[in-house]
């Protein structure tokens, strides 16, 4: 079976109803996106397919056929994207675990949505828990995260 | 209070460790310093100074911050502590956890441990205070939790960055033939003025490290601190926001076996039949051994992938023998109940309650049931620990709260001494005093017995988790109030019963030891709180129930805040007093709990009219040195009752970090709220009936309230943060609904009686 997971090609041997997140954790050494729950309830393990929004928890790899982003495909230490950015500037996370998962259901939505609304932040953040109550903070992030992308840094 | 020869008659439990009469432990033994673990793994050109500071010919200045990560950002406060005194700035060090070691005791987790009262200086109280200091130091536990870290640290941290700095300068002084007197640091380097001549640390350091310790250390000033007092950019932050493997279930080691467990969902019992057969035939699956531990049994699945391993673990067919414990939830109630009706232990005792209430006519009388259930930690990242054994020598990676514990109970558990132990520690995701159990690492430990030397890393499932936790016991209290003529209280009788934190845990990481007299964790957060009531007595109760219990986010306060604040607010209604002018007459001898008070007032504007359809809620409660009152909003709308919008001031005596205060008292708010809304353990046939976050959730963004935050420094000893905020936020969620709605609730989670939005 053959994965594109951030921009590269990865060949696995991997029974097609292995959720994706155990093929990018387990096999292809991906450890960005989080296990939370595997039912699809928490977040943590939130990546892109396509640009869109997926827990790959739940999702089969064996029914993945598009380009997958994780965390570590969408900015790195050096170049971080505006939502990392913005996270960082915050002072978002306190444990971290769930930061992943917070992060690329951010970025989704600022590419859906370049200057949300709080009730736009409820309906796209609603299913990503985080135990340690960072919610004031992403909510802050993300809307200095608008701000940064808007003014294209 | 409890007088002198009450203490000398009475044991009482501390921590984790059973004390009689209070401390025995020789001065020679706390002198003694412990030798410094660093000493046995530095680098080529590396010095150290002490075990927190080592520096690199390089330059390279590394701070060890030996306490757990869990969120909190202890991590950055402690590095700052050193980084203050060394005159560094927090972007030149290298921070790093460091090794499992009795050098890195945690004094102040016990020091709390004493029947007193935080605001009780007397000598007794400060005598017993000190001496369980000094037994933090004879058990050598290297902790995290009680909201201590910084009050352990401050003095020690510092000294050891002052001390290695002073260091550091007569080394520089010898070299350069200068007097110590006219050398200045800045930014990890050595000024002579005068000369203009300079020298890095790392130049002096190997000289610098075999110099005699000072007699006497030197710290800065308040006032001269550069770091403290100011918010610091977290040092963990950049990794935490670009995914890097930084948590335990991150590990991954060449030719690495993955795995998990199903263990018993009864507590403490035992397969009677068990066909594995198959669950071995699955793909993947390469082994499976039955576990045996301090928590109970099970099987360990070793196989090629996590998943593959998952899948095993649901298709085990085992029977279980019956459990000692009532079976269900109803059953637990009626021995909870009973034992409230048995003698208590006395923690609080002013005037004579009995006389108070004997005369006492029915309409001055208040009274009231309160109950709480059982609470899981549900950190977001599931138990889970990595091992290696090779050798005779384990290498276990985890995030845990107790490395020293860790080494300790793998030791037993594996058959090797400790020596042969390297324990490597791990962010956290999440702690909340679930990680101060071992049992995940046990399991690694003994699956990595049966892997002919590969590392395993063994992941549970959050169910497995949700089902096998030491859980937030369950609790009940029954109140009594008897008020006077201006409505005020005169006396007050509190009595509450669970099953004892303490003595689950002697069982579970000491079975040496057994449990003497009281566990005082039954009335935190009610025996010690800052109010003067004429007849004030509160007693607590340990019932019979052995299902684990733990240390969850404020241990007993997060049980008895809710109980005694919301009894509180339960008696200004009854004697039409406003809630927050009676706990400012009842607090007048603790200036520090009336400055909260009257801070978190004026900043939720209380006593001014809401709009109809909303309605506040206010609640007090100090818990780990820190004085916290907490004001909540709620609103009534079509979907439910909205949480609008909290309000929060702490006194925590000195801030090091007001950034991550405020972090922290927000975070543990939330805890509290999301328990408070929703969530319980329940039981029916021995088994949790809760499994994941479908069935236990938390607070989620939509839901999550504003907040404003106000952090004083008005008393002059150090509180902790941690915990603290969690305690007054169930009481005061429960008193605005009351002012919204008119309906006491005492029995959480609220959800049961209302609907939030």
């Amino acid at each position: 079976m053959r994965l594109t997971v951030d921009g590269q090609s990865f060949d696995i041997d991997a029974d097609p109803d292995m959720p994706l997140l155990w093929a990018l954790r387990d096999l292809i050494g991906k450890t960005g996106p989080k296990f939370g729950c595997g039912i699809a309830a928490c977040g943590a393990c939130t990546v892109h397919v396509d640009g869109q929004p997926v827990r790959s928890c739940s999702l089969p790899v064996g029914q993945v056929s598009g380009a997958v982003t994780t965390i570590e495909g969408i900015g790195t230490a050096g170049r971080l994207h505006p939502v990392q950015q913005a996270w960082l500037e915050e002072q978002v996370a306190q444990c971290g675990y769930c930061q992943a998962g917070q992060i690329m259901s951010a970025v989704a939505l600022l590419d859906e949505v370049a200057d949300p609304s709080d009730a736009d932040i409820d309906n796209a953040m609603g299913g990503n828990l985080c135990r340690c109550g960072t919610y004031p903070r992403i909510r802050s992030a993300i809307k200095k995260a608008a701000a940064l992308k808007t003014a294209g840094l | 209070m409890a007088s002198v020869g009450k203490i000398a008659r009475r044991t009482f439990l501390i921590g984790a460790a059973a004390v009689a009469g209070g401390v025995a432990v020789g001065y020679y033994y706390y002198r003694k310093p412990f030798p410094n673990p660093l000493e046995a793994d530095l680098g080529e050109g590396e010095a150290t100074f002490n075990p927190y500071v080592k520096i690199g010919a390089d330059n390279t200045i590394t701070i060890v911050a030996p306490r757990a990560e869990m969120g909190q950002g202890i991590s950055t406060t402690l590095a700052v502590m050193v980084a203050e005194e060394l005159d560094v700035g927090l972007d030149r060090v290298k921070v790093e956890h460091g090794p499992a070691s009795y050098a890195y005791y945690n004094a102040a987790i016990l020091e709390e441990g004493g029947p007193f009262a935080f605001f009780d200086e007397s000598m007794t109280a400060q005598a017993v205070r000190s001496g369980l200091g000094v037994v933090g130091k004879f058990l050598a536990l290297q902790g995290t939790g009680g909201s201590a870290s910084t009050r352990d640290g401050f003095d020690k941290m510092r000294q050891a960055g002052a001390a290695a700095r002073q260091m550091l300068i007569a080394a520089a002084a010898q070299k350069l033939g200068v007097a110590a007197t006219d050398l200045e640091t800045a930014d990890g380097s050595i000024l002579h003025k005068a000369s203009g001549k300079s020298l890095t640390y790392g130049a002096v350091a190997a000289a610098a490290a075999a110099m005699v310790l000072p007699a006497e250390v030197r710290l800065k000033d308040r006032a001269d601190w550069k770091l403290l007092g100011k918010p610091q950019k977290r040092i963990d932050m950049l990794a935490k926001v670009t995914g890097a493997p930084i948590f335990g279930i991150d590990v991954r080691l060449p030719d690495m076996l993955y795995g998990t467990v199903k263990m018993s969902p009864r507590f403490w019992s035992r397969p009677v039949k068990a066909d594995l057969s198959r669950a071995e035939k699955m793909p993947g699956v390469i082994k499976i051994v039955p576990l045996e531990t301090n928590y109970g049994h099970g099987f360990g699945i070793i196989a090629e992938n996590t998943w593959a391993a998952f899948k095993a673990a649901e298709v085990i067919d085992a029977q279980w023998s019956d459990p000692e414990y009532p079976l269900s939830s109803a059953a637990i109630s009626d021995v909870l109940k009973q034992a409230l009706g048995t003698k208590g232990s006395v923690m609080r005792d002013n005037g004579d309650v009995d006389s108070a209430f004997a005369d006492a006519p029915r309409e001055r009388i208040v009274e009231a049931d309160y109950t709480v259930p059982y609470l899981a930690h549900a950190t977001m990242e599931p138990m889970n620990a990595t091992a290696q054994l090779r050798d005779g020598a384990l290498d276990i990676w985890c995030g845990n709260q107790a490395p020293t514990l860790v080494r300790q109970l793998c030791a037993n558990a594996v058959g090797i001494e400790q020596d042969r132990i390297t324990v490597h520690t791990t962010f956290m995701g999440g702690g909340f005093g679930r990680r101060v159990e071992v049992d995940y690492a046990l399991c690694a430990a003994l699956m990595a017995k049966e892997t002919g030397g590969r590392p395993i890393k063994v992941t549970w499932t959050r169910e497995e988790d949700m089902r096998h936790d030491a859980y937030r016991p369950a609790a009940i209290g029954k109140f009594q109030a008897r008020l006077g003529d201006d409505g005020m209280p005169v006396a007050v009788d509190m009595k509450m019963a669970s099953p004892s934190v303490i003595a689950g845990m002697l069982r579970r990481l000491f079975p040496s030891i057994s449990p003497l007299g009281p566990d005082k964790t039954i009335v935190d957060g009610a025996y010690d709180q800052p109010y003067t009531i004429p007849n004030y007595r509160v007693s607590g109760v340990a019932a019979p129930v052995s299902i684990p219990v733990g240390s969850w986010r404020s241990v007993g306060s997060s049980v008895n805040g809710f109980f005694h604040e919301g009894f509180m607010d339960e008696i200004a209604a009854a004697g039409k007093v406003d809630p927050v002018e009676m706990r400012k007459t009842l607090m007048a001898a603790y200036p520090s709990a009336v400055k909260v008070v009257e801070k978190v007032a004026a900043m939720a504007k209380w006593g001014e009219a809401l709009p109809a359809g909303k309605a506040k809620g206010m609640a007090f409660t100090l818990s780990f040195g820190s004085w916290v009152g907490e004001i909540v909003q709620v609103a009534d709308t079509p979907a439910g009752i909205r949480i609008e919008k909290v309000w929060i001031a702490a006194d925590v005596g000195t801030a090091l970090d007001p950034g991550i205060i405020e972090a922290q008292l927000i975070s543990a708010a939330i805890y509290g709220l999301s328990a408070a809304m929703g969530q319980e353990i329940t039981f029916a046939d021995g088994v949790v009936e809760q499994s994941n976050f479908h069935d236990f959730d938390a607070m989620r963004i939509f839901q999550c309230p504003v907040f404003e935050v106000a952090v004083l420094e008005n008393f002059h000893k150090m509180g902790g943060v941690g915990e603290v905020g969690t305690p007054p936020a169930a009481p005061a969620l429960a008193n605005a609904i009351f002012a919204l709605t008119g309906k006491r609730i005492r029995t959480l989670p609220l959800s049961k009686e209302v609907a939030f939005a």
